[in-house]
């Protein structure tokens, strides 16, 4: 039944900095996020979004308040029990963050090979597949030097997703994207949600992506101030 | 390379594909590994020869107890032993011979330069104190004023020595008196002396008015077959009246000698300090690229954090990339230090050599030094947060 609700976010409040300079991000935040639905974060910059997502995301440690994702309360969460939380989560960054040294194929590989040992082979033809349906099946040999903004933006959807995550955190996905790829992201993303049940929480002002959302969060000054569903 | 990684570490090999990315950068490395080993094989090669050095002169004899005074660090060194010290040990029941073995150094003055021939005055009627190989040549000690000599002498053309028989004997003025040599030996450049000389005692006194025949520089001793010679020698100790002699089985004088080189020595300490220098040269060098790595690929390893990568996962890639410098680098570096050693061979004619022991002890050193440079590098790792990504 917690798997019916993969993030769920109750009396959460954090702080940033110490001392004099300690200032409140997140104001007594409640959410429940159900599984496989598209939510989206809005708000204005320094509204509390990308602090709410890394929590949520298990990127930063809970400092009041509870967060149960994908069933296990994250406050106080051990490094083991973070690591293996994080293998059922795909995150796509703002950046990018591809590894230089690696081509497209490679870098979409390292979101496989997280889960351990497995046939060579068929990690490779999972990426290529994950790649050819992103529109890169003729740049999977790349470095990210040779890409395009956009492309490698795409490769690293490619890694996200290759590994059939469970909840997807992503922060302006799409800022990087001409309007066809973006599409083609949100609608992938959107259909992982009805097929597999893959649970999106993404933060993005892209109004295209506002008419696909399920859900629409507004966060004002680190609180919840409208949650509707169009 | 990369399908040997990769199979040996079960995954994309990024540590080798990290390095390879920034080719300048992967040379440079290469080059200064490789630069340690021939540093550290150099400086090995030396203490190697000077080890094989010392310990030459005691494979000219057989013995199974040396007596020597107590300032004796080495067989040329130090002051006599009086010689009734031996027919008191010889009073042992384990004791069957003995003899008393002389050692100076004899100049000889050729046309273009001096020679220091480290000679060895020894009693031709008792050959079962010399080695098998020694013992042919020797036989023809007991004419007066005679010598065989070691055949690879330095600065003596090899023809020379060559054509030394006893039918065709060679002879020069030493001290004053003609010695001639009837024969020669395998013995080879140290680094005491450009070569060795063997006498007999009697010719050895008369090149030394000085010395005495009473007061040889150490005493060899054979025991009964079946004999151990430290029990002996502690037996020994006992009962010869000078208690500050210094009286041990030969192997043991053997290598007190070779430690007092190692460590005692100048030389011996600065080649030693030579090694750990040149390893310590591997380890920043390594340390240094490793860290400027992990320090270049901070943001990738925090996304690598962020899809749920372990602390493990970036130490293998570290380990994989000290593994990567330490093979590469050591091939090389083995390569020139092989020639060097050559060059440096056949222009000082010290037994300096590369050995396997060698190239294993520096191979498994190196790929130790660099995992050990990785696993300091690996400290820098606690800065890449994943919460810093978004
Ligand atoms: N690492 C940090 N250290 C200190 N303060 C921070 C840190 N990260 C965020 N903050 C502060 O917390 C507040 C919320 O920041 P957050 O990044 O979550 O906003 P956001 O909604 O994602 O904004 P944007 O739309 O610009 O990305 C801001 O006031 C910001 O200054
Ligand atoms: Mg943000």
């Amino acid at each position: 039944m917690a798997e019916d609700i993969p993030v769920d976010v109750s009396g959460l409040n954090h702080w940033f900095g110490r001392g004099e300079a300690r200032k409140q991000a997140l104001f007594n935040v409640n959410l429940k996020v159900a599984q496989g639905s598209l939510t989206v974060l809005v708000g204005p910059s320094g509204s509390g979004k990308t602090t709410l997502l890394t929590l949520a995301g298990c990127l930063r440690d809970v400092q009041e308040g509870s967060i149960r994702l994908l069933g296990q309360e994250l406050k106080g969460a051990q490094s083991d029990l973070q690591k293996t939380l994080r293998r059922r989560l795909g995150f796509i960054f703002q950046a990018h963050n591809l590894h230089g040294s690696l081509t497209a194929l490679q870098n979409v590989l390292m979101g496989l090979q997280v889960h351990g040992r497995a046939d060579p082979e068929l990690q490779a033809k999972a990426a290529r597949h994950t790649l050819t349906l992103l529109g890169l099946g003729d740049r999977i040999h790349y470095l990210p030097d040779n890409l395009s903004g956009g492309q490698k933006q795409r490769v690293a959807v490619a890694r996200a997703l290759v590994g059939n995550p469970d909840v997807v955190f992503a922060d302006e996905p799409t800022a990087a994207l001409d309007r066809e790829s973006g599409a083609t992201v949100v609608q992938m993303l959107k259909r992982l949600g009805q097929v597999r049940g893959t649970t999106t929480v993404m933060v993005t002002h892209d109004n295209r992506i506002l008419e696909l959302a399920d859900r629409i969060v507004t966060l004002e000054d680190g609180r919840i101030v409208n949650d509707t569903a169009p | 390379m990369s399908q040997l990684l990769q199979a040996l570490f079960g995954r994309l090999p990024i540590g080798w594909l990290q390095l390879t990315h920034n080719r300048t950068r992967f040379a440079a490395a290469l080059a200064g590994v490789a630069f340690a080993n021939v540093l550290v094989f150099v400086q090995l090669g030396i203490m190697n020869s000077m080890a094989t050095a010392t310990l030459k002169p005691y494979s000219f004899f057989q013995a199974d107890i040396m007596i020597s005074a107590p300032d004796a660090n080495s067989m040329t060194e130090g002051s006599n032993v009086a010689r009734q010290w031996m027919y008191q040990a010889m009073a042992d029941r384990d004791v069957v011979a003995g003899t008393g073995l002389f050692v100076a150094s004899v100049s000889w003055q050729r046309a273009d330069k001096a020679l220091g021939l480290t000679t060895y005055g020894v009693d031709p009627t008792q050959p079962v104190f010399l080695s098998p190989e020694m013992a042919k040549p020797a036989s023809t000690l007991q004419l007066p004023n005679s010598g065989i000599l070691d055949r690879f002498t330095r600065g003596l053309p090899r023809d020379e020595t060559a054509a030394i028989r006893p039918q065709s004997p060679l002879s020069f003025e030493a001290n004053g008196i003609t010695l001639t040599l009837y024969d020669t030996f395998a013995g080879g450049g140290g680094f005491g002396g450009d070569g060795f000389m063997m006498v007999s005692d009697q010719t050895f006194l008369l090149q030394f008015p000085a010395r005495s025949s009473g007061a040889p520089d150490h005493i060899l001793l054979q025991l009964a077959p079946g004999a151990d010679p430290d029990v002996v020698a502690a037996r020994l100790r006992d009962v010869v009246s000078d208690k500050s002699l210094r009286i041990r089985s030969y192997a043991k004088a053997a290598d007190e000698d070779l430690r007092y080189q190692q460590t005692k020595r100048p030389t011996g300490i600065i080649f030693g300090f030579g090694v750990i220098i040149g390893v310590l040269v591997g380890i920043v060098i390594v340390y240094q690229v490793l860290s400027t790595d992990v320090a270049d690929h901070l943001s990738e390893y925090a996304t690598f954090k962020a899809m749920g990568y372990g602390q493990g996962f970036f130490l293998s890639i570290v380990f994989e990339e000290a593994l990567v410098l330490g093979v590469l680098g050591f091939l090389p570096g083995f390569a020139v230090a092989n020639l060097l050693l050559l060059a440096m061979a056949s222009a000082t004619t010290l037994p300096l050599a590369m050995t396997a022991g060698m190239a294993v002890t520096v191979f498994i050193g190196t790929v130790v030094a660099c995992s050990l440079s990785g696993a300091i590098a690996t400290r820098r790792l606690v800065a890449a947060d994943p919460a810093d990504l978004f």
